[in-house]
């Protein structure tokens, strides 16, 4: 198994267990924390092509990441201050209850 | 694959699964930020040391933080849903979402280990670590991708206050 | 001739290191390299921790009229001896509904991120721990741990004095790292390098006797002040000490600690006093480098731990002097006048680089700097009318 493939495995695996917790867990936070997740193991992937890649000189790889990372940032604190405006209105951050909208 | 990747990348997915696992909010959050702060050593061992200090500086001071501060500031929500928490269908649920996320790095997995380009000979691969001084980084930052940085500057600070806004105590109505 | 002996000991504990790994086995070398910086580190830190304690409490006694410790050794000096004694001895109390793991980690996981700092501190030419091309980056991101010990502590407690000094202590910190992390920008524009060593060298020219230091520009002089105030925040020292604020919260995120705990955190905070400090002097005080061009034959670490020693008198004398502020009052100075002042600190040292040298650009950039500061300062009063003050005594 070369490095670049344990890379991937290792941010497939981090990815699925994003995704696992953010579809399993009731907790609104506890979703944004699984997105979180799955948006780092997406950076990993980036890291490990530039690392491993050809023309690692372009640096576009890790360019991305410092963006991806600059998004993940914004998003988290738009994803927070909506959890707690819902929180102020249902006294909830549960997920299942938010269902206002469901038609 | 080196002793170091190894026990990172197990620090990291242990973070992780505790993260996602736990039942209290706050240990979650410490636990997430074990994964971050694993991936950022992932990150230095790759030869990436500015995104490796970048993701220290930004998930472990900032987002982890901010998300702790959620955590306290809905504090009431998770003493009731401790209460009620044996509620039908919940298991069915919890295999569904595991089947899930099972099935999609099972995908991911075959993926990788099938991909014609990636099980070619290590051979072909960068072997020595590429160079990435940090006059390298900002020149790409100042130059080829100076448009997505000033976009990313404007997203920041709409970003900003829109969570300012969203977040603010509603007044009532002056009637 | 005479320049051998004094660049001798100038390097003399770089060659002292260099001798001893040299009795090592080529492999192991590295290793060794390191290991012997950290050991450095960790006997030389805490012993000024250790001195330091003596010289606040007596620079304090003597601020109010006291004589502060005398008793131990000649002096007073080997108080902090009788001090650790005392805490290694006394009975560690954990409150029965805290949350075990994470109240014993938080003081473990402080000490470790404030020693931490100091690997990229160059304390003398050629004496940093690890010349890291992103090393002011790197001091950054190792004091970001910081905040999360500190939440840890005050969480873990189940005190809801620690979770208020907890929640303040981040409040404060996280406002407080923006005015810092921004004044710190400007140095390191000037610099071109976000590496410790490279600022440090960049500073180390002189013109006639003047040294090249950043703070002796307008903009680093308003950007070492902004930096100190910052510090000064960030570990919570007063006149910004209210997450600890002991009339108020009792002692803020540390009340349930006990024993050696309880003197953990106290070297976490000090550490991290010298190690802001220490980045204050690298940035904008030239780091090792002597003050006046003929005073370049004094050994260049010394330079480095007077100016560190001299940084913590002012932090003493502060503490001494000052009443601890009001929470709206600091998040107020952090968020309107710090910042704004920060960001022209930024926009100055621009200013400074692309204007030829002469008096136009030290005139232009005063400018620039002193007219937002008392316009901003007037704009914080309000219209209020501050008249001299007066003083009532007993008659």
């Amino acid at each position: 198994m070369t490095p670049l493939t344990g890379c991937l495995l290792v941010s497939s695996l981090l990815f699925a267990i994003g995704l696992g917790g953010a579809l399993t867990r009731r907790s609104a936070i506890l979703v944004l924390i699984g997105i979180e997740l799955m948006l780092n193991a997406a950076n990993l992937n980036f890291i490990a092509f530039w690392r491993y890649g050809p023309h690692s000189e372009a640096l576009t790889g890790m360019l991305f990441v410092i963006f991806s990372i600059a998004v993940a940032a914004a998003e988290a604190a738009v994803g927070l201050a909506l959890i707690i405006a819902i929180y102020r209105h249902t006294k909830t951050t549960d997920v299942q209850e938010m269902d206002e909208l469901r038609g | 694959m080196s002793l170091s990747f190894l026990i990172l990348a197990l620090l990291t997915l242990g973070g992780a699964v505790a993260a996602m696992t736990l039942h209290r909010l706050v240990h979650c959050v410490l636990a997430l930020t074990v994964a971050l702060a694993g991936l950022a050593g992932l990150y230095l061992n790759l030869g990436a040391q500015f995104v490796g200090l970048a993701q220290i500086l930004v998930y472990v001071g900032a987002v982890a933080i901010l998300i702790v501060f959620a955590v306290l500031l809905t504090r009431g929500a998770e003493i009731a849903s401790q209460m009620d928490s044996s509620r039908q269908g919940r298991f069915s649920a919890l295999a569904g979402g595991v089947a899930t996320a099972a099935a999609v790095f099972a995908v991911l997995a075959w993926v990788v280990l099938h991909s014609p380009t990636l099980s070619a000979p290590a051979a072909t691969m960068t072997q020595v670590a590429p160079q990435a001084a940090m006059q390298q980084i900002g020149d790409a930052l100042m130059r080829r991708y100076v448009l997505p940085l000033e976009v990313m500057g404007l997203m920041l600070t709409a970003a900003l206050i829109g969570a300012v806004i969203l977040a603010l105590e509603e007044k009532p109505e002056a009637q | 001739m005479t320049q051998a002996p004094v660049q001798q000991l100038d390097q003399i504990f770089v060659m002292l290191k260099h001798w001893l790994v040299g009795y090592v086995p080529a492999a192991a070398q590295p290793v060794v390299s390191s290991l012997l910086s950290v050991v450095a580190i960790l006997a030389l830190f805490p012993a000024l921790f250790a001195f330091t304690t003596v010289l606040e409490r007596k620079g304090l006694g003597r601020m109010q009229n006291r004589y502060g410790p005398n008793r131990v050794g000649p002096f007073g000096l080997l108080q902090p001896l009788a001090d650790g004694i005392k805490s290694l001895t006394k009975e560690d109390v954990v409150p029965r509904t805290a949350d075990k793991a994470v109240h014993f980690m938080a003081p473990l996981l402080l000490v470790a991120a404030s020693f931490l700092a100091y690997a990229v501190l160059p304390v003398g030419r050629n004496m940093a721990a690890v010349n890291l091309d992103a090393g002011v980056l790197y001091f950054f991101a190792v004091g970001a741990v910081a905040e999360l010990a500190v939440f840890m502590a005050g969480w873990s407690s189940h005190n809801k004095y620690s979770l208020l000094g907890a929640m303040r202590a981040i409040a404060q910190m996280i406002s407080y790292e923006v005015p810092l992390i921004l004044s710190s920008l400007a140095v390191i524009m000037a610099a071109g390098s976000l590496s410790t060593v490279e600022i440090a060298g960049r500073q180390a020219g002189y013109s006639g006797i003047w040294p090249h230091w950043y703070v002796l520009t307008p903009w680093g002089l308003a950007g070492f002040l902004l930096f100190m105030i910052a510090a000064t925040a960030e570990t919570n020292r007063s006149p910004f000490d209210l997450p600890e604020g002991e009339s108020e919260i009792i002692a803020g995120y540390y009340t349930e600690y006990s024993g050696f705990k309880f003197a953990l955190f106290f070297l976490g905070e000090y550490l991290g006093m010298f190690a802001i400090s220490g980045l204050g002097i690298t940035l904008f005080l030239g780091g090792w480098s002597a003050p006046f061009s003929f005073l370049t034959w004094i050994p260049s670490w010394i330079w480095f731990f007077a100016k560190l020693l001299a940084l913590i008198a002012v932090f003493i004398w502060m503490r001494g002097t000052l009443p601890r502020l009001r929470m709206d009052q600091l998040m107020n100075f952090a968020w309107k006048f710090m910042l704004p002042m920060a960001l022209l600190v930024m926009v100055s040292a621009g200013v400074w680089r692309f204007l030829p040298h002469g008096v136009l650009r030290w005139i232009v950039c005063f400018v620039m700097i002193a007219v937002p500061y008392v316009l901003l300062g007037r704009g914080l009063l309000q219209g209020k009318k501050i008249g001299k003050r007066t003083y009532r005594f007993a008659e």
